[in-house]
């Protein structure tokens, strides 16, 4: 029973990224932005998060930077598929493999780089109920953080005005247009506040989950919270359980292996994937679904005044 | 303030300079990082863009890195031209690999007769390879609704793990010392090299002959011809008749054994056996190369050829200068953005406004 | 997207054609400058030279210099050996050169410029370094943790195992689950190798421990190695050792307030709370000798070294103060028993963990066997990953 309430703690740590990252690329998505440097963002965010807690010690800071970093790597990239028009999937990609490229040529100097002591979190009375306790009190405040990001998206898109014209710009920015909002700056803010949110998680990556940089450490949870957007139909509420499936699948594996089940481990690494397509395959099955709940701008350029 | 105008029609002049343009600026910033890391500028650009093509062994060096990326390249146009998004090359580059390498291993006593012909066989295996794993592709998006870009995508990891199972497992040289290896694959079936003496393979040959068949395909043949324009105008496609779904797996497959061919040729010719290093994130560099080479046969060669510059240089340049090897991505990342950046002058003039024009209308009440 | 006239195609490329090679000339002029190392590299055409040239040494890593583990360690004896001999050598090495076909062109590179000894630090570069060695006979050749050699082509190798054992025998005394927990890289037999002999030396002083596997198939993934290491604390295990390069699995004990072990290289520094003790080797008395070798005209290839405790390769070291003073007594001795060859970790009777003898008692075990390791000894949860 204990192993299994640490297998749940796990899982929430390890779905706290992708479920930060995933709501960073729904919001975007909401606005009609498909955003695949997700990959990039995270990466760049995460030494620039890692760089910083080396330098001040405050973590904070670090997740400070690693939002600003993301926001500024997707402020380029809205520049140029905003009001340059260009290609988002090109663009995206474009955006992913500079992150990557960029992230480990800044971060070379840092391979070798220790935090201070990481710090342990426990909720008072909660963390000692038995059970419950260990799975669900002893997390970094960044997890709650999350829970309560997706409460406070949920509530913004469906509940107040600003949401609802994020919406309305996804899914028809010609007649948001018409209506006299300004399209393109509302898109780019939702890009921007996206990017800052994919950073937040980077720098999560780099300065909670494993303190240390190495290149490539993101590892394609990038383009996991992709897949979450579309597996939670572009609801908040469902890329959160999403993230935490999937972060339950990844341990998971590692825990089959320990207990010495004899499925080959690679197969077992690659239970994460599969479930990916598996999951993509069940959401995107009914093509009514999808054209139902995806906003219906996504990916398409738009040309105010055309 | 800048503003940007709609050109009456694309223009031309500019669809050619604007790569040379995002290869200018990307040198530039190039020579500012150099800089930065306390390089000398003029050296370092000459170990990037100089070296490599100094004498014949180098240039054959290009040419063995080139052939797979074009390879795909051409394959990952055409899908790109029909806008089906296929990311996951390298997972397809993989699965030709496998299959390749499984034929060549098949080579023995009772297939002595083919000599050398067996070769065939093992570049037909990883087409075939490649075409399967695209075809799953294909399949989950033709039934499923199923987006090609992640799904794709899942299928590297998958691909690199399943490559990663065979090498520890079933298909590991008895005689290796338990390590993750194949066999060394006969000498039979190993891709003839065009000299003796150098890498360059029978590949580059290949690679020539499919930018031709490319170009045909793309601009003179009827099919090429309806995958462009549902990928251009999806509903005058569908007007004029022509399938989505014939046009989605005609793309895949094709990029798919593309991707296939070029796995082959890697684990046949450089390689000579698989290992969990086949991958070498050639199908994602393909992305780039397809792109900068404006989806066109031609322009891929010499993109090909430029992307081959940037690998073998970031190397040369880790060696000879100590800069850090991750420089040759940051380089491949840049030329992909600043194109994209300079494609729109394509489409678009720049023209200087003097006051902020409103442009929106005022809110509505 | 337009596609270009002929014309336009054609004067595209002669412009491109003649800036290339307006630049190729210019740049023509300048000869290739020295590597990065400040010493002088070629025969000056001067007068008598007052020393012999320096011999140019090159060292190929797979992982990055900084990693803190496998090519830390290399590079660490890759500047001893600078120290060692001064300007009587000029080193330099290229890090994160992939196990694959384009670590022949660095190799190829390398020889091409002047190097006479080349190390290639990690198994994966044995093709390539064959096929260059065949090319260039008057270059040297050492490869590190491979089975093939050429006349001038040598291997070397260190026993892991050893300190594994040693790590084993202080794990098998702090541990209160009697759970331990090792993060596999690749299941090749000297990691295996390095799981059994670990479990053995905790069970020599607590034969009730068991240890549990996790495999990240990879050297080097900080954020996989992390979540291993997780799984591992979360089912039961108090002490981690690991088989892969970095400090993470060191790192996600110290979060969990669990201990484990450095590898590699000392890592006490990146979690003094929870590191026990660190299993490193030190390639710098193997370089130094094949240096000097080299350099006396007395180096030989087609052989192959595997040193340990005894050559100075392997130690265990920073043994922490949580440890008791017998447990580190014990440390001593059994080094002390490895130097003089009176010590023998793998001894017979060793039972396989399906319960087949595998050493007959008192047996030795000889690098043959050694070799060929792909078993789990009795002790170790699981099955060997695709093994037989």
């Amino acid at each position: 029973m204990d192993s299994f309430a640490l297998l749940l703690a796990a899982t929430l740590n390890a779905g706290t990224v992708l479920a930060i990252a995933g709501i960073g690329l729904l919001i975007n998505e909401r606005a009609g932005i498909l955003n695949l440097g997700a990959e990039g963002l995270m990466l760049v965010a995460a030494i620039a998060g890692f760089a910083t807690a080396v330098h001040t010690g405050n973590d904070w800071l670090a997740f400070c930077a690693g939002a600003v970093a993301g926001a500024l790597m997707a402020a380029a990239f809205g520049v140029l598929v905003i009001w340059l028009n260009t290609n988002q999937v090109a663009s995206g990609l474009a955006l992913s493999l500079f992150g990557a490229g960029f992230s480990a040529f800044v971060g070379v100097g840092y391979v070798q780089g220790k935090l201070g002591d990481r710090p342990q979190f426990s909720v008072p009375f909660l963390a000692d109920i038995p059970f419950i306790g260990p799975a669900f009190f002893r997390q970094h405040p960044m997890v709650y953080l999350a829970i309560a990001l997706v409460v406070g998206v949920s509530w913004f898109l469906y509940r107040s005005r600003p949401g609802l014209v994020l919406r309305a710009v996804g899914e028809s920015p010609e007649s948001a247009h018409a209506l006299g909002y300004p399209v393109r700056r509302i898109r780019m803010a939702a890009v921007m506040a996206g990017g800052a949110l994919c950073g937040v998680a980077g720098a999560y990556l780099s300065v909670v989950y494993t303190p240390l940089w190495v290149e490539g450490m993101v590892a394609g949870k990038g383009w996991i919270a992709l897949a979450l957007t579309t597996f939670a139909t572009w609801r908040p509420a469902r890329v959160l359980l999403g993230a935490y499936l999937f972060g339950g699948v990844t341990m998971l594996q590692f825990h089959l292996q320990g207990e010495g089940v004899e499925i080959p481990s690679q197969f077992l690494s690659m239970l994460p994937y599969l479930a990916t397509i598996v999951v993509l395959v069940l959401i995107s099955r009914n093509g009514a679904w999808i054209k139902a709940n995806m906003p219906a701008s996504l990916g398409k350029p738009f040309f105010p005044g055309s | 303030m800048i503003k940007l105008e709609a050109r009456p029609q694309p223009s031309r002049w500019m669809s050619l300079a604007s790569p040379l343009m995002a290869l200018a600026i990307t040198v530039l910033i190039g020579v500012f990082l150099f800089v930065i890391l306390g390089k000398d500028p003029w050296r370092g650009l000459q170990v990037f863009f100089i070296e490599p093509v100094k004498n014949l062994y180098q240039i054959s060096e290009l040419s063995v890195k080139a052939t797979p990326l074009i390879l795909i390249a051409l394959g990952l146009a055409v899908c790109y031209r029909s806008n089906v998004w296929n990311i996951g090359a390298e997972g397809q580059f993989v699965a030709g690999a496998l299959c390749a390498g499984w034929v060549a291993m098949q080579a023995g006593p009772d297939t002595a007769w083919l000599g050398r012909g067996i070769v065939f066989f093992v570049l037909i295996g990883g087409v075939l390879g490649g075409m399967v794993w695209a075809a799953i592709v294909a399949l989950l998006r033709d039934r499923f609704n199923a987006n090609e870009i992640l799904v794709s995508l899942m299928l590297v990891y998958v691909a690199e793990l399943l490559l990663s199972y065979l090498v520890y497992g079933p298909w590991k040289d008895p005689k290796g010392y338990n390590f993750p290896q194949t066999i060394t694959f006969l000498a039979d079936t190993r891709i003839p090299r065009l000299v003796p003496t150098l890498r360059a393979h029978i590949g580059v040959l290949i690679a020539a002959v499919a930018v031709a068949g490319f170009w045909l395909f793309l601009f003179r043949s009827y099919r090429g011809f309806a995958l462009q324009v549902g990928g251009l105008a999806p509903a005058a496609a569908r007007y004029a008749g022509f399938s989505s779904r014939q046009a989605l797996w005609t793309a895949l497959l094709i990029s798919g054994g593309m991707a296939g061919l070029a796995g082959g040729l890697e684990a046949a010719g450089p390689l000579g056996q698989l290992s969990p290093y086949v991958p070498a994130g050639y199908g994602f560099a393909a992305i780039i190369v397809a792109y900068v080479g404006r989806l066109h046969p031609v322009g891929i060669i010499f993109s090909g050829f430029l992307m081959s510059l940037f690998y073998i240089g970031g190397e040369l340049a880790q060696s000879r200068l100590g800069l850090p090897k991750s420089l040759t991505g940051v380089f491949q990342g840049l030329l992909l953005f600043t194109l994209l950046a300079c494609d729109t002058l394509i489409h678009y003039r720049v023209r200087w406004q003097r006051a902020a024009a409103p442009s929106n209308v005022t809110k509505a009440a | 997207m337009t596609f270009a006239s002929r014309r336009s195609l054609l004067k595209a490329a002669s412009w491109t054609t003649m800036a290339a090679a307006a630049v190729l000339v210019g740049c023509g002029k300048k000869e290739d400058a020295p590597p990065q190392t400040a010493s002088p590299a070629a025969a000056p055409a001067s007068a008598t030279p007052a020393k012999a040239e320096p011999l140019k040494i090159a060292f190929t890593y797979v992982g990055p210099v900084g990693d803190g583990g496998w090519t830390f360690a290399h590079d660490n004896a890759r500047k001893a050996l600078e120290q060692e001999f001064g300007d009587r050598v000029v080193t330099s090495f290229v890090e994160k050169v992939p196990e694959s076909a384009d670590a022949e062109r660095v190799f190829r590179d390398l020889v091409g410029q002047g190097n006479k000894l080349i190390f290639g630090t990690t198994f994966g570069y044995m093709e390539p370094m064959l096929k260059v060695a065949a090319d260039s006979p008057g270059v040297k050749f050492e490869h590190a943790t491979g089975y093939k050699q050429a006349p001038n082509m040598r291997t070397y190798d260190s026993r892991t195992y050893e300190g594994a054992y040693m790590a084993g025998v202080i794990a098998g005394k702090m541990t209160k689950s009697n759970t331990l927990g090792v993060v596999g890289s690749i299941p090749i037999p000297e990691v295996i190798r390095n799981i059994n002999s670990f479990t053995m030396g905790a069970q020599s002083v607590n034969p009730k421990i068991r240890t549990k596997v996790v495999w990240v198939n990879e050297w080097f993934n900080p954020p996989k190695e992390t979540e291993a290491a997780q799984s591992l604390i979360n089912q039961g295990a108090d002490v981690l050792f690991q088989n892969t390069d970095s400090s993470a699995v060191l790192q996600t004990a110290a979060k969990n307030k669990k201990l484990a072990f450095g590898w590699d290289s000392d890592m006490t520094a990146y979690a003094p709370d929870a590191h026990l003790a660190s299993a490193i080797i030190n390639w710098a008395p193997y370089y130094i000798q094949a240096t000097r070798e080299a350099l006396d005209g007395k180096w030989t290839g087609g052989s192959g070294i595997w040193w340990g405790v005894k050559e100075g390769a392997i130690d265990v070291v920073s043994i922490s103060d949580k440890v008791p003073a017998e447990t580190k007594a014990m440390i001593d001795k059994i080094k002390a028993g490895l130097k003089d060859g009176s010590f023998v970790i793998w001894k017979g009777p060793i039972v396989g963990s399906d319960g087949k003898e595998l050493l007959a008692k008192d047996a030795v075990a000889d690098d043959k066997f050694l070799g060929g390791v792909n078993f789990y000894v009795k002790g170790v949860d699981g099955k060997v990953p695709a093994g037989k």
